[in-house]
């Protein structure tokens, strides 16, 4: 046949990995890290661990779990992902207490500083609204199922998170853009007013976070993008405040890497901002970034390295912020038993003159101890997870760049592409 | 206006208008894909001295001391195809700046020569308008600061009629709030097809949209771009010439209210 995909790399369906997430309770009862379709739960109060129950009778998630998070309350949980399930869990007893069906793939997922609305984002863009009140029977039927608030234009919303005082909405996608939108008492009906377009990156927008410090009660918006910089926006006005380039310094600590733009993959601060950690690219550790709000600037304050091919995926500081929470791996990885392995990294944050330090934990340091770290980790035997993370890095680099970053194709290739297009294929 | 045509003749072969033939395009073009030409990052990075240079002499844009306030666009004709309502109402607000977008590189093309031969032949004229090529629907905010138009046109825009396909429509709930936010209190945002079914559809749109209200009849009578609409436009005419109809939905931007 003609049609052979003549010198199109298709994304090989085998190669799709979604980096394992981490999470933990804003006031460290519990850490929740998510690997493929698994939720991983350790209580840190009562230290054990905890199996999920499902009450509401459908299946665990199906497939790569993709956005986690707790309410600002830490009463509530939510995890959503490629089997197109959003699923909300009671915080404490670990029940499933909600169910939500989408229509795509869900990529990004947050909750409401109230605690009575989830909202969640998929791959076409759009941003959906369940409302948790009222659970009981008599509930309308509208009320219950997803209904859009907002959308970018068909790219893919990266993370959503809510502002400090609970009256903004920001959504990143992978054009570059992010979006921070009034979240109306009533989002039922949609959440129309924009207050902001914060516009400078130029690349995918990977991750935000916002913080609040005590002299600035209105709070700032930090992101993190696939262009290795990490930007401060005054979110009201949509304006740039300070850009911090990272990229550099992570190649440089790093031998370099083929893309010269490593991607910064997430962030997560203090609630204050008095500590802004950052996990990069094929950086082996986490950056520890400061920033001055009053003179508007954001710079690397220490690189924080951590041994043993340790590329964080994702990051989480409670609003203790007692300690910095990691973790690395990937879904779909070779492993030799049947669990799938991660390694979670712990560092404590100590507070010196107002400035904020971390301090990498060894494993017996770490909170929950080996108990812990063999729930979350699948294993507790290190050498063996670390030998198998050494291929992760670069898996989860080409799922990155398979998700994210957009196609760049010639011009011979462009004008090919429209001659096979689907509809003119079927005249043949 | 063809006439401009002879009109040109003495200002040599540059300045004649540009020949429809010769830009030949697709009727339709895909919003959904993603895009290959340069966007600017934000509004602070385009370059509107170029697209205006009359209205951005030299000593402005040299000196930051000069206190007269920048210029800013003010009218977007989103789809402007081959340019007929910018040209039309250049003449009518001489002082607002106006800017088309297309997402056809081959019609984009077209209007630039046509502005820049209408420029030519009439000078002092025609300096208002500006076209660009790039996708109204993913790029807006790059292009405008929040609450930076007046108006905002949506003639005859594509129908997408299957139901998959609309998403594609450039009129819909969501790109709606977009639109709100480049638009300013009070901004109007005009629309009109040929086919009822879209028609319906973008009034319904704009009706369920709490950021905008319907103009009442009488008030539109008296605004003299409403009968561009239909007169000023290629699409416009060629629906008069077949003796169609036309369905307008027009709107104000309001405040938001909870």
């Amino acid at each position: 046949m003609e049609e052979v995909q003549l010198g199109e790399e298709d994304i090989d369906k085998a190669t799709e990995v979604a980096p394992a997430l981490i999470s933990v309770h804003p006031f460290e009862k519990s850490v929740v890290v998510a690997l493929g379709s698994e939720l991983r739960v350790f209580d840190l109060e009562g230290d054990c661990s905890i199996s999920l129950s499902d009450d509401s009778g459908g299946p665990g998630h199906s497939d790569s779990i993709r956005a986690i998070c707790f309410d600002a309350s830490g009463r509530l949980f939510a995890s959503a992902g490629d089997d197109k399930l959003v699923k909300i869990w009671m915080a404490d007893s670990w029940c499933c207490i909600r169910i939500v069906c989408a229509d795509k793939r869900v990529s990004a997922v947050a909750i409401s500083h109230d605690g009575s609305f989830v909202v969640f984002a998929d791959k076409f863009g759009v941003v959906w609204v369940v409302s948790l009140d009222g659970d009981g029977e008599s509930q309308a039927l509208c009320a219950k199922k997803p209904m859009p608030i907002l959308g970018h234009y068909c790219s893919i919303i990266t993370t959503l998170k809510f502002s400090p005082d609970g009256r903004f909405v920001a959504s990143a996608d992978r054009d570059f853009k992010i979006r921070v939108t009034i979240f109306p008492r009533d989002p039922l009906k949609g959440a129309h007013e924009i207050q902001s377009f914060c516009l400078g990156h130029t690349d995918f927008v990977s991750c935000l976070a916002f913080v609040c410090p005590s002299d600035y009660p209105l709070g700032f918006l930090l992101s993190g993008s696939g262009d290795s910089t990490v930007r401060l926006w005054d979110f009201s006005s949509g304006c740039l405040l300070a850009t911090c380039e990272v990229g550099n310094m992570a190649l440089e600590s790093n031998e370099t890497d083929k893309g010269n733009h490593p991607a910064v993959t997430d962030i997560s601060s203090s609630a204050d901002g008095a500590l802004i950690v950052v996990s990069i690219q094929s950086f082996h550790g986490v950056m520890l970034l400061n920033c001055n709000f009053s003179a508007k600037s954001l710079s690397v304050a220490k690189v924080v390295s951590m041994k043993g091919s340790y590329v964080p995926t994702s990051l989480c500081v409670s609003s203790l912020a007692k300690h910095l929470w990691t973790v690395m791996g990937a879904s779909n990885q070779p492993s030799s038993g049947t669990t799938q392995l991660a390694r979670v990294r712990v560092c404590s944050i100590s507070r010196q003159d107002g400035e904020d330090d971390l301090l990498v934990l060894e494993d017996n340091d770490t909170p929950g101890g080996e108990k812990l770290l063999s729930k979350l980790q699948g294993s507790s035997d290190v050498t063996e997870i670390e030998s198998m993370l050494v291929s992760t890095t670069s898996a989860l680099n080409s799922a990155i760049h398979n998700l994210l970053t957009k196609k760049q194709y010639s011009s011979e290739k462009r004008e090919f592409r429209k001659k096979n297009r689907n509809d003119r294929k079927q005249k043949q | 206006m063809l006439n401009n045509n002879e009109k040109a003749h003495h200002n040599g072969q540059s300045s004649r208008l540009p020949r429809k033939r010769f830009y030949r395009a697709r009727a339709h073009s895909n919003p959904l894909s993603d895009s290959h030409f340069p966007i600017p990052i934000s509004p602070s990075e385009v370059d509107y001295a170029q697209h205006f240079p009359h209205f951005f002499p030299p000593e402005m844009c040299d000196q930051d001391k000069c206190d007269a306030p920048i210029p800013k666009v003010r009218f977007a004709d989103i789809g402007c195809g081959f340019g007929g309502l910018l040209v039309s109402l250049s003449t009518l607000f001489p002082d607002a700046l106006m800017i088309g977008m297309e997402l056809r590189d081959k019609v984009s093309e077209y209007v630039k020569e046509r502005i820049l031969a209408l420029r030519a032949s009439n000078p002092g004229q025609y300096e208002n308008i500006s076209v660009v090529r790039t996708n109204s629907m993913k790029y807006i905010p790059n292009y405008f600061e929040k609450g930076q138009l007046s108006k905002m046109f949506f003639l005859f825009p594509d129908p997408h009629f299957k139901e998959k396909n609309h998403r594609r429509r450039v009129i819909s709930i969501q790109l709606l709030d977009e639109y709100a936010y480049a638009l300013e209190v009070g901004g109007i945002i005009y629309t009109i097809t040929d086919v009822e079914e879209l028609g319906d559809w973008m009034r319904t749109c704009l009706e369920n949209h709490p950021l905008f209200e319907a103009i009442p009849e009488e008030e539109l009578e008296a605004d003299p771009v409403v009968e561009l609409l239909t007169s000023a436009t290629e699409e416009g005419q060629k629906v008069a010439r077949n003796g169609g109809q036309t369905f307008k939905a027009i709107f104000r931007r309001i405040a938001f209210k909870e």
